[in-house]
């Protein structure tokens, strides 16, 4: 395929998945690795490098439209962004190291993982507790709009929330993805946060997570401007009418039908690399 | 919550935007300016090769750009979409600090040392 052609589908496909991404709150990372290696037949090491590039486009141009709605807890966001940039600089470098088999393998695995994680998750009750002491030092409640008005909330676990928050940035450095599930995981089960102020915090950290592989991956040779201009472009354009559509859209149908996606993405990756066909 | 700062707030979210349309735009170009030299050319993403050196490094996509390269002008829209996290953060800071925060100005800093660390890695 010759590149404009093999341009505009990537345009198409990039535009589907930063709509998906956007709207599950789980960035379009975990669709557009699969989907640049299983069907436009890109090695792994390009795959994650644009991939990663097009997750930084996706957290800005939907944090931008978060930001101004007042879901996101900035406080809870760089707490958090410590130990997530830190891990993203130990995954980049793990990845320069990895075969690209390797990573296939890995990232099937995660996927599998991530489809079952938020297919698994059910509302939980407020908890009558207070917050957790370190919760309370840190000044880490917030309040978030609902249709009957500023609601507060209270924090939990922040240190399990920290810890998971590392293993998010390693997977998102070496992986080339947000980490959205396991960031919102941290957030939303963990610490207990609102499941909006979970995915927007998480989409406000995302963007400041990859970028810190981002340069690591420059250096390393990951990044192919040709490949990336039509999936950054398609990305963005989805993830921008996805930020307009999610305040109007039930995101548990979504959710659900997502992880089935995921599902078959998974083993597709792990079999190809078993296989050895990547 | 003051109402500077959630003006502050609401500034990050237009930086975020202003910046990644911007890069976007640069990206665009660049796409344009590849594709109508290099449209018709077959594409090679099935074996990782890695990039050409000088489209790894600041200054060597900057000496792209000099030469009207499409793909070092997408480089420079890539490489402005990853500042404009560093930016991000440094206005989160800046937030902190005006809200006389000294833990978050601390905790701030520390992304930002970490980021800056990561944006100058050379590798080994």
């Amino acid at each position: 395929m010759v590149n404009t052609i093999f341009g505009l589908c990537l345009l198409v496909g990039s535009l589907f998945a930063g709509l998906i991404g956007s709207l599950t709150g789980l960035g379009g990372g975990v669709l557009l690795v699969p989907m640049l290696v299983l069907l436009f037949h890109v090695s792994v090491r390009y795959a994650v490098g644009t991939s990663l590039i097009s997750v930084i486009a996706t957290s800005s141009g939907a944090a931008s439209a978060y930001l101004t709605e007042g879901y996101t807890n900035l406080r809870i966001g760089m707490f958090l962004q410590m130990a997530a940039t830190a891990g993203a600089i130990v995954g980049a470098i793990i990845a320069g190291l990895l075969h690209g088999t390797t990573i296939a393998i890995i990232f099937g695995l995660v996927l599998l993982y991530s489809s079952y994680l938020s297919l698994r998750r059910k509302e939980e009750a407020e908890s009558p507790r207070p917050s957790a002491r370190l919760a309370k030092q840190l000044r880490l409640e917030g309040s978030y709009p609902t249709a009957g008005g500023w609601k507060g909330y209270r924090v939990y676990n922040v240190s399990g929330g920290f810890s998971l928050m590392l293993a998010a940035g390693t997977l998102s450095g070496l992986l080339g993805i947000g980490s959205g599930a396991v960031k919102v995981l941290a957030m939303d089960q963990l610490m207990r946060l609102p499941y909006k102020v979970s995915t927007t915090t998480s989409n406000f950290m995302i963007g400041i997570t990859a970028a810190a592989s981002a340069g690591i991956y420059l250096h390393a040779g990951f990044i192919d401007p040709g490949l990336t201009m039509p999936v950054m472009l398609g990305v963005l354009g989805g993830a921008f009418i996805g930020a307009k559509l999610l305040m109007r859209v039930p995101t548990k149908p979504l959710r659900i039908f997502f992880s089935l996606v995921i599902f078959v993405m998974a083993v597709e990756m792990i079999y190809s690399g078993l296989t050895g066909r990547l | 919550m003051t109402l500077v700062m959630r003006r502050l707030e609401r500034l990050i979210g237009f930086v975020l935007l202003v910046g990644v349309l911007l890069s976007a735009a640069t990206v665009l170009l660049g796409g344009v300016l590849f594709l109508w030299r290099h449209g018709s050319t077959p594409v090679h993403y099935r074996i990782f090769r890695g990039e050409p050196s000088d489209l790894r490094t600041l200054l060597g996509v900057w000496g792209d750009v000099m030469k009207g390269s499409g793909r070092g002008i997408i480089q420079v829209g890539l490489i402005l979409l990853v500042a404009v996290q560093l930016v991000r953060v440094l206005l989160t800071g800046i937030l902190f600090l005006l809200s006389r925060d000294k833990t978050f100005v601390v905790i701030t800093t520390v992304v930002l040392g970490l980021l800056t660390y990561a944006l100058f890695y050379a590798g080994r």
